[in-house]
């Protein structure tokens, strides 16, 4: 007798991903709670804030729209300057493409929905490390990660807006968030190459700070590929 | 804030829309086409050439100290790093990470 297993491998696909994306949640919840306080600061109704929350779904760009709009800045320099935040993400798209072409338009779009950096750097780490994923499972895994992640990220928000300026700043949750994208990448630097990468992202992003919403950080994240591109392609030279 | 209700919905919807296209771009567009040698090759980089250049900022100058370096967040930083790099597992990175900051927080408020 044969049983078919063809749909437990997909399961399992969802189900990692749930397991690898819960983490995150410990970083999304002072940084939403942080938005919603924020947005009620500005002055934003409770509906524009969920709105933001919701439908850009970019914790980095919604703080700088916000800090400007705060300032009253011009409407078009709003949205240039938090689109601006979020180009590193074009970035991302192209890289998803070689593991995630192939699915079908709407898993495409709901990836793209979704493709923020804590699912991004979740899911591409499992698509280095495990090859053999077909296109189905590497969607269902994706959509693992978000799963734990976007509902908190919405609800917290809520909280932050109802309840957050009862937090104390001495918990210093400021800080959780460089914690964890250090945590993120730290397992990544698995070669001379990938450390090469980072180190020239850090010099050249510190060194290009007081340019305007990331466009240092883009810069720097161009420079650090081609750093990690060159360094792999002289050790393999060299092999 | 001076804007309108309309202005400020405006903004939220431009947002949405720009945000989902830079997210869709290459993978909606490309779809499975191949992408040439040289740029499957930069791109695999992607991840340790954003997050380090994201990161190195807030570490060394902090909002919450008014920009100045931190030695507790330093510390911290480099506690997360070190555990994460030592176990390749995120959440014991995070783990060392936040021990660390709220230990020397802990010592600071004391001392």
């Amino acid at each position: 007798m044969t049983v078919s297993t063809a749909k437990a491998p997909a399961k399992n696909a969802y189900l990692a991903g749930v397991r690898d994306g819960w983490p995150y949640i410990f970083m999304v919840i002072p940084f939403s709670i942080l938005f919603g306080v924020v947005a009620m600061d500005a002055g934003l109704s409770v509906g524009q804030a969920m709105g933001f929350t919701v439908l850009v779904i970019a914790g980095a760009a919604q703080f700088a729209a916000l800090q400007l709009m705060v300032e009253n800045a011009a409407v078009p320099l709003v949205l240039l300057a938090a689109l601006a935040v979020n180009l590193r993400m074009a970035m991302y798209s192209a890289s998803l493409v070689p593991y995630l072409g192939a699915a079908p338009l709407w898993q495409r779009a709901l990836v793209a929905y979704l493709n923020f950096d804590q699912t991004y750097m979740a899911s591409i780490t499992r698509y280095e490390n495990r090859p053999e994923m077909t296109t189905d499972q590497r969607f269902l895994y994706f959509m693992g990660v978000a799963t734990p992640i976007a509902p908190v990220w919405y609800a917290m928000t809520l909280v932050g807006i109802y309840a957050g300026s009862t937090i104390p700043e001495s918990w210093a949750l400021d800080f959780v968030l460089p914690i964890t994208f250090l945590a993120m990448v730290a397992p990544m630097l698995k070669s001379l190459a990938h450390v090469a990468a980072a180190v020239v992202s850090i010099i050249v992003a510190l060194a290009l700070n007081s340019l305007p919403s990331g466009a240092g950080l883009l810069i720097a994240a161009f420079c650090a590929m081609c750093a990690g591109a060159a360094v792999e392609t002289a050790m393999e030279r060299r092999q | 804030m001076t804007y309108s209700d309309a202005a400020i919905w405006g903004i939220i919807g431009c947002l949405a829309v720009g945000t989902f296209l830079i997210r869709f771009s290459f993978l909606g567009m490309m779809g499975d086409r191949a992408m040439p040698p040289i740029v499957l090759r930069l791109l695999r980089f992607t991840p340790v050439a954003v997050l380090p250049g994201m990161v190195a900022p807030l570490v060394l100058w902090p909002a919450a100290t008014g920009g100045q370096p931190d030695l507790v967040r330093l510390i911290a930083a480099a506690a997360a790093l070190g555990v994460g790099y030592w176990t390749r597992n995120v959440v014991w990175g995070i783990l060392g990470g936040v021990s660390a900051l709220y230990a020397g927080l802990g010592l600071t408020a004391l001392l």
